[in-house]
Formats: structure tokens, C-alpha cells, sequence
């Protein structure tokens, strides 16, 4: 950590005025250091990653149990028997994600507006997102997923939906929009407050001045955070097995293991998520980065 | 195992003695500790499961610590809560009455532990076969025996040959059903843990994709709010869902039976692998079988106490 602050300062001193980083692929940020102080940075780096990777394996491996582990927990012959219907099953909880991130994104812009509307008029809509985001951010979202996913199909209401799929993907979304409000409201409140007063200035109206002036800022400020988010709901379909009888990758992969008695399907399922998640967050890290480069570079002018 | 056995014989019946756990056992039914007989007759593996028991090291020396989950259920274990253990949920295995208690401390009984030396310990389904070691010497929990799970775990031989069977409720067309074609177009569950999902995709080969509940309580849930036509269970537990004294699904019906029993499966105790007590068990689950113990239990606890009448048998 410290020799890559020193990068950056070092870089700083001898560029002035020129953007921090170099453009281009997130990997730029990791790498960049290295090539600044050279070749013996990158041998000592390469050099302290193989000691490091040699004790963890070496410790772990010595363990007197680590051969029944491995057998359990990482099986060669397990993982490719269960693999390609895990695999195959991951569509499910992608269509899971697909489906709860729209509402997601709508049900949480309407919470923050609800809760930044302004006088005594709009106290009840400020009370009523208040206690909503302390309601669903308070709750684990199991709890939402069973709650609605066991109770409201049994309850037989004519009219309303009984396949417990809907009333898990609606319970990622309650839940959901409510963290999903609060990084919308941290963006309304960043925006400065002059931008309000002087769109009100040029005669926008407070509803105008928040549709587009407030808003539009908010959202391209909170982009990286509502994409954590994201990641984090991509997991989180894995809580729809709970009450969704028909496999997704996790449910297949339990099913497998307690077939088995080998918890190595529950790695396949694990890799499927990382096959999402991980490019996704690199993605928010990247963002983050260029949206840091252009708010200090904005700073410079 | 046999080496292991033969190794401990050689170093001679003294020491034997002295490592057993209080030899001299009696249990109610009489059957005695024989550890010093075992040692003088040589090198055979012993025939009387209490003097193979006595050369076996237990979890906690001394007593038989018996593995079930918690809540157990019926006609696996019956008695209601106690004072006594008011820790087991529905059902106190101490009680020894439910089909898998009684078959457990006639068990024990047969190896030497007589009931006040019987300990009971939760042992939830994922953890009998998680590796490491368990805090129980044998698990009991209605678990099938199948070759992918024996790479895991060591199963005893079958305490009972189980058929699987087929649940819905009254007034669904599923329960017209006389044969296994007809359960094609229906959505039919089980639950996890259960060797019936692979039955459902490889047998019944529904139309609907089949699902599995986390759990027996789910799949019951599930069936009594409509969301499934029915699901797939044990005969025992199918025979206790649809109790009309029980209604543990309401107007549950047991729609048929599946021949898996003649097909190989079977509820077997598991145990850590190569935990030499599995062949103590298997010693007095023979006795069983030959002395038409293990029938007597079958019939008290699992055909007598049913109120639901012949189930059909589906092909």
C-alpha cells in the first residue's frame, strides 16, 4: 500500500496538470505503480505473492484432515458429474436478477424523491419512505422471501399470484429498494445546494428543479454504488430456493450434495456466481476510478 | 478393519480387559458384555455384537451416543415432548417409542448398553456427513443407502426396505392416477435430502420440471397452500401425512406407493468411515432379522398404527 501512495505522489509531482492515472483498462490502477519503480518492484511483489500462496497451501494442505476435506469439498470426479446441471439451472437465477432489477431501480427512485420532497405538506409520503427503508433494511431478506413466498400463496386471495417465484422475486425487490433508496438519497443530498438555488432562479419549479437539475446529477454520481448493489442482489437469488420448489443453481446444487453426501456441488454453484459477480465488480471499480479521475480533475480547473 | 481387530486380539486379552469400558454389562434383556470370552477364543471376529461393541472406542466412553435429528418425527419417533429433555422438539427419542427409537435401543441393547446408557445427541441431516469428527457413534434419521452417498459415509445393512410414495390431497385429479404414466402432467416436489428427487426426474419423468423443498415441512406447506400436486415421501411418513386423525396435510390422501424397496433401497445408521462399530451394529441387526425382532418393531410401529388403508402400488 504504501509504495503505491508513493507512486501516485511521485507520479503527481513530475505531471502537473496531466490526469493522475493513465486511460485506458481498469487493470491500469493495479499495475501502473509497478511500471513506475520497475523491474525490482515487480520482482519483489511477484516474489512475496508466490510466499504468501506457498505458506496459505502448504498450511492448509499439511493439516492432518485436508485429504477427507478435499474429498469433500473439492472432488474432481463430484464437480464434473454435477457441474453442467448447475450450469444449466444458473439461467434461472439470472432471470431472477433481470426481472427485480427494473422494479428495483423505479421502486427505489420513487422512496428517495418521497423522502427528499420538501414542507410540512409532504410530511406523511417523508414518514411513509422513513419507515419503509427502516422496515426492509432492518429485516433479513429471508425472512421477506418466506414470509411472502409461504404466506401470501397460502392465503388462496382470488386474483393474486400463487406461484411462490413471483412472491420471491417481489421480496428481493421490497428488500432491495429500500438500500437501493438510501444510495439514491446520498446522491440527491450530495448535489450542491446552490445548483437548486439557481435553478429556481432561472423560474424552474421545485418538481422541474428536482426532474432536472437534482436527479440527473444524483444518478451519475450514485452509478458505482447502485452497481454494488447489484452484485449483491445477484446473490441474493440464491434466496428464492428457499421457498422455489423448481431448482435454480443453488437448489440444484444442495439437492446434489444431499444426493452425494459431497459438497462439492456447492462450489460449482459458487463458481456460476463468480462467473457474474466478478466481472461485474470490476466493472463498479472501474466506474469508480474514472469517476474519481473526473471529479479531481474537475477540482484542478 | 479385520487387521485392526486381529492387531488388538495379539496383544493379548489382559490388556483387552483393561481397555473396554466396564466389561460386564448387563442390560435388561440380558445381554452380557463377553469381552473375555472374545479374547480367549483367538483370532475370529466376534459373532456377539456386545463383545465386539466392548472393543470399539466410543464418543463418550462408556455410553452409546445415538445421533437423530431435531424434531424427529413420526412414526420414526413418537412420545411427544418431556420434562425430562425438554431440549428434543415433537418428540423425545429417550421415550423409545417411533420405529427408529425402538430399533435404536433394541440396538443398543444387543451391544451391551442397556437404556440408562443410551445418550442422545442432535444430529442434523448435513452434519452426519460432513467430514470430521461427530459427536454421535451412529446416526439414525430415515437415510437411504445409495452407492454415491457410501463414497462418504459407511451405512449398517437396512433396518427397513422403504418404498416411496406418493401424497396429494383430496379433490386433485393426480389422485385418480393408476399407474406412473398417468403422474406426468402434474407438479409433483419432494424435499431435499430425500433420494426421491432423482426417483421423480428418472422414473416419474414429469412434463412440469419437479421441484425440492429445504424441507418435510415445506414440501407439506407447499402441498396445503397448492402450489404442488403432490409430493414424494417415504411410505411411513406418507402414511402419517394423510392420518385423518392427523391431518398433518389437510385431507391428505396417499395416492400410491413405488416399488423402490424391491429396487434396493434402504434406511441404513451411518458412521464415520471405517468406524469398526458399524459391524457391531450389523451383528445385532442379523440377530434381529433372524429372531423376528426387528418384524415385531416394524409391525408395532409402522403397520399397526396406521389409519389409512391399502395403498396401491404404482408402476
Amino acid at each position: 500500500m504504501a509504495s503505491a501512495g508513493g507512486g501516485e505522489v511521485h507520479r503527481a509531482q513530475h505531471l502537473p496538470g496531466d490526469p493522475r492515472l493513465p486511460e485506458g483498462r481498469p487493470s491500469s490502477r493495479i499495475l501502473a505503480p509497478l511500471r513506475a519503480e520497475g523491474v525490482k518492484t515487480v520482482t519483489v511483489a511477484v516474489l512475496s505473492t508466490v510466499v504468501v500462496l506457498t505458506l496459505l497451501v502448504w498450511s492448509v494442505a499439511r493439516s492432518a484432515n485436508w485429504p477427507v476435506v478435499r474429498d469433500a469439498f473439492f472432488n474432481g470426479l463430484e464437480f464434473r458429474e454435477t457441474f453442467p446441471e448447475i450450469a444449466r439451472k444458473f439461467v434461472r437465477n439470472v432471470a431472477y436478477f433481470m426481472v427485480a432489477e427494473p422494479f428495483i431501480l423505479a421502486l427505489a427512485l420513487l422512496l428517495a424523491i418521497m423522502r427528499s420532497l420538501p414542507g410540512p405538506v409532504f410530511f406523511p409520503l417523508r414518514a411513509m419512505a422513513v419507515v419503509y427503508t427502516d422496515f426492509f433494511r432492518g429485516i433479513p431478506t429471508v425472512l421477506v422471501v418466506y414470509l411472502l413466498g409461504f404466506g401470501v400463496p397460502s392465503l388462496g386471495l382470488p386474483g393474486v399470484p400463487r406461484d411462490p417465484a413471483f412472491w420471491a422475486v417481489v421480496a428481493l425487490v421490497l428488500s432491495y429498494s429500500a438500500y437501493v433508496a438510501e444510495v439514491y438519497r446520498a446522491g440527491i443530498e450530495s448535489v450542491h445546494p446552490s445548483q437548486v438555488a439557481a435553478a429556481r432562479s432561472l423560474g424552474l419549479g421545485r418538481w422541474h428543479t428536482l426532474r432536472y437539475v437534482v436527479i440527473p446529477q444524483a444518478v451519475r454520481r450514485v452509478i458505482p454504488p447502485l452497481l454494488n448493489d447489484f452484485v449483491a442482489l445477484q446473490k441474493d437469488t440464491a434466496l428464492v430456493a428457499f421457498v422455489v420448489a423448481v431448482p435454480e443453481a443453488f437448489k440444484m446444487a444442495q439437492i446434489q450434495q444431499a444426493a452425494r453426501f459431497n459438497f462439492t456441488p456447492l462450489l460449482a454453484a459458487a463458481l456460476m456466481f463468480l462467473v457474474i459477480t466478478v466481472p461485474l465488480t470490476r466493472t463498479v471499480d472501474w466506474l469508480i476510478a474514472r469517476e474519481r479521475r473526473r471529479r479531481e480533475a474537475g477540482a484542478a480547473l | 478393519m479385520m487387521r485392526r481387530m486381529l492387531a488388538i486380539v495379539a496383544v493379548g486379552a489382559l490388556l483387552l480387559a483393561a481397555c473396554a469400558e466396564e466389561p460386564t454389562v448387563g442390560g435388561p434383556t440380558g445381554q452380557t458384555g463377553a469381552t473375555g470370552g472374545t479374547g480367549a477364543t483367538g483370532a475370529t471376529a466376534p459373532t456377539d455384537p456386545a463383545a465386539c461393541a466392548a472393543q470399539v472406542e466410543l464418543v463418550q466412553p462408556g455410553v452409546l451416543t445415538i445421533g437423530t435429528d431435531n424434531p424427529a418425527y413420526p412414526p420414526y419417533f413418537a412420545g411427544g415432548e418431556t420434562k425430562e429433555h425438554p431440549e428434543w422438539k415433537f418428540n423425545d427419542p429417550y421415550t423409545g417409542e417411533g420405529f427408529e427409537a425402538a430399533v435404536a435401543y433394541e440396538v443398543a441393547s444387543r451391544l451391551g448398553f442397556d437404556r440408562d446408557r443410551v445418550v442422545w445427541t442432535v444430529a442434523p441431516f448435513d452434519q452426519t456427513y460432513a467430514p470430521g469428527p461427530k459427536a454421535w457413534d451412529f446416526a439414525i434419521e430415515q437415510i437411504s443407502y445409495s452407492p454415491k452417498r457410501d463414497r462418504a459415509v459407511d451405512f449398517s445393512e437396512s433396518y427397513y426396505d422403504v418404498n416411496q410414495a406418493l401424497v396429494s390431497v383430496k379433490g386433485n385429479p393426480i389422485t385418480e392416477a393408476t399407474s406412473i404414466a398417468d403422474l406426468r402432467t402434474y407438479r409433483i416436489a419432494t424435499q431435499i435430502g430425500t433420494t426421491s428427487y432423482d426417483f421423480i426426474v428418472e422414473v416419474i419423468q414429469p412434463e412440469v420440471e419437479p421441484g425440492a423443498y429445504n424441507k418435510l415441512s415445506d414440501s407439506i406447506a407447499a402441498l396445503n397452500a397448492g402450489q404442488v400436486d403432490a409430493i414424494v415421501v417415504d411410505l411411513p411418513t406418507a402414511l402419517y401425512l394423510a392420518d385423518p386423525f392427523v391431518q398433518e396435510v389437510k385431507d391428505g390422501v396417499v395416492v400410491g406407493q413405488f416399488e423402490t424397496a424391491a429396487a434396493g433401497e434402504y434406511f441404513g445408521m451411518t458412521f464415520v468411515e471405517g468406524n469398526p462399530l458399524r459391524d457391531c451394529v450389523n451383528l445385532a441387526l442379523q440377530q434381529m432379522k433372524a429372531d423376528g425382532t426387528l418384524q415385531a418393531i416394524q409391525t408395532e410401529w409402522l403397520s399397526e398404527k396406521t389409519n389409512v388403508g391399502e395403498v396401491p402400488i404404482l408402476r
